[in-house]
């Protein structure tokens, strides 16, 4: 494994709740300036993994080094500060403050900006994100769309060289999933590494290079979007046994 | 301020600058109290300004902090004891009274690493706990005497009208400063990281906040003014007895001036002690009818007007006189005169 070239990664990692076994022995690496998505079925152990990478979860066993660092021990506070945001797949807002607080508040914590620095990174953010019209309303007023995009614009405000994403696709419309893309799209061109969990295929091969399938907490297959959703593996997780 | 062509960051408005021009005038004209109010109405007001301490710090904790508390009586008993302990020990009573809400604040650090691990209403009934708790160990205390209690005995060497002064001229001084403290913590970064913890603790982890350090600085805050509310409290009555001191009723107010003023707005909890304090001025004597009549009021508040009177203003009109908040302004794109 290229160490070098990697930017966030993650070897052996078991994650265990109780008697249950989430993550399995799991080895995972993201170049730098790359976006890899992960797929797999329900309790595949996605969102767990997410978790263990962005903080979330300590791992029961294993390490997650982040620009070679060991970022094990560190919770999700002090990784976002390092540089790893995410997303949640449903989302989180901070429902009695406006948009732009929102936001700010991750400018100034996860970004460690000050004064005017954290509103102009602020106001960058939401007008990347197509917000600016509804910065001044609370946040629990939005509908779907925006509260993901709110999301987006939040994670972006930390300054991130990794992006976390946990099915952000879902529960939109494809015209909805569009606008999101064409934003995703802009981070990459930003240079903004991508881990993606997503269950709509068609959405998530617009942005990423690479694919790792999960089952039962195990990568399953891994490599280029074709040739890993061929994978006989994939096939049988999905659609079950005796299928061709 | 900046933020790119045409759009400003606003914190404050010409009406909120009126507002604070308003108040500091009224500060000033506070301070000149005791040459013209005459002993009752100075008595009444130090009464006053104990109430808004009480209610400013419950709505920092609950209102912003998203942590709501039935045990800040055990803050204010202890700012009581500790000021009784300081001036058995030698200190002047005054400077007692000052520095007791501060050791309270120091025993409320270690505290907040147990407390503030519980969530809602574990956290809440927690705290009852510890006020039992507090209580119970104030009266093992020889010097307080059990139940029976004792007295700041030391307040008796000033004559009536120079206590009743210095109470006043001392409570409206640390009235002042607390909810100078509380406004300029919430007008901070680590204000809205506060809010962003109230409303989603694991999405405020997820952009950066340190939750358990953003939570005990509240935390202590709340602790450190109730600590001096319960020490003005001892000035002006000058005995303790810990039944009182350490009563869930002390947060009982606190929650009724909150919730009727209105819970997380900074102006409501100002105005909800005004309006208890009208209440009990007028009908503080006709005993368990007074009561009766401030839980009915709570009730038709908590139906009719959740977010208390100063909440259902802003939310109609948008006014905030002592704004914490941002908002974003979208100008005209400025020509070259603007430069």
């Amino acid at each position: 494994m290229a160490q070098g070239s990697s930017v966030l990664a993650a070897a052996g990692i078991v994650k265990r709740f109780n008697a249950f076994v989430a993550v399995a022995e799991l080895d995972f690496r993201l170049g730098a300036d790359e976006a890899v998505g992960i797929v797999g079925p329900n309790g595949a152990g996605k969102t767990t993994l997410l978790n263990v990478l962005a903080g979330t979860y300590r791992p029961s066993a294993g390490t997650v080094t982040f620009e070679g660092a060991d970022v094990s021990r560190l919770d999700a506070a002090s990784r976002c500060r390092l540089g790893i945001a995410r997303s949640h797949q449903v989302p989180r807002p901070f429902g009695d403050m406006t948009v732009f607080e929102n936001v700010f508040v991750a400018a100034s914590m996860g970004g460690g900006h000050k004064g005017a620095r954290a509103y102009d990174g602020s106001i960058e953010s939401l007008r990347l994100c197509g917000m600016l019209e509804v910065a001044n309303r609370p946040a629990e007023t939005l509908g779907l769309l925006d509260r993901k995009r709110l999301e987006l614009a939040r994670a972006l405000a930390t300054d991130p060289k990794v992006l976390l994403l946990d099915e952000i696709g879902a529960g939109l419309t494809d015209g909805e999933a569009a606008e999101l893309v064409a934003i995703i799209r802009e981070l990459r061109r930003r240079h903004i590494a991508i881990v993606w969990i997503e269950h709509i295929l068609h959405v998530l091969l617009q942005v990423v290079e690479r694919l790792v399938c999960m089952d039962a907490g195990r990568v399953i297959a891994e490599g280029l979007p074709d040739e890993a959703l061929a994978h006989p593996a994939v096939i049988e997780a999905y659609l079950g046994s005796g299928v061709t | 301020m900046s933020g790119g062509p045409g759009i400003v960051v606003q914190r404050w408005s010409p009406l909120s600058i009126g507002a604070m021009s308003c108040l500091g005038a009224l500060l000033v004209l506070l301070a000149f109290g005791p040459f013209y109010l005459g002993p009752y109405l100075t008595d009444r007001l130090t009464t006053l300004l104990i109430y808004v301490i009480m209610a400013a710090m419950w709505n920092a904790l609950a209102g912003y902090g998203g942590l709501v508390s039935v045990g800040q009586q055990a803050f204010f008993g202890l700012g009581a004891y500790a000021a009784i302990r300081l001036s058995h020990a030698g200190l002047e009573a005054y400077l007692a009274l000052i520095l007791a809400p501060l050791l309270v604040g120091l025993v409320s650090v270690p505290l907040s690493t147990f407390a503030l691990r519980l969530q809602g209403g574990e956290f809440a009934i927690g705290m009852w706990v510890f006020a039992e708790l507090a209580h119970l160990l104030v009266n093992l205390d020889g010097l307080v005497q059990g139940e029976t209690g004792t007295s700041l005995i030391a307040l008796s060497a000033f004559a009536p009208d120079t206590r009743r002064a210095l109470n006043y001229w001392l409570a409206l001084a640390v009235m002042t400063v607390l909810v100078a403290a509380v406004f300029l913590l919430l007008r901070s970064r680590v204000g809205a990281s506060i809010q962003a913890i109230r409303d989603n603790q694991e999405a405020a982890a997820s952009v950066g906040v340190r939750v358990m350090a953003t939570k005990c600085l509240i935390f202590v805050l709340a602790a450190v003014g109730c600590a001096a509310a319960g020490a003005l409290t001892l000035a002006t009555l000058i005995s303790f007895q810990p039944k009182t001191y350490f009563s869930v009723q002390w947060t009982a107010y606190m929650i009724f001036m909150t919730l009727v003023g209105g819970l997380g707005t900074f102006e409501g909890p100002v105005l909800g002690a005004v309006i208890f304090f009208a209440i009990e001025t007028f009908f503080g004597g006709s005993g368990v009818w007074y009561l009766v009549g401030l839980g009915a009021c709570a009730l038709l508040f908590s139906l009719f007007l959740p977010r208390g009177i100063w909440g259902a203003l802003r939310d109609r009109f948008g006014i905030a006189l002592m704004p914490v908040g941002y908002r974003l302004q979208f100008r005209p794109r400025a020509g070259k005169a603007a430069t």
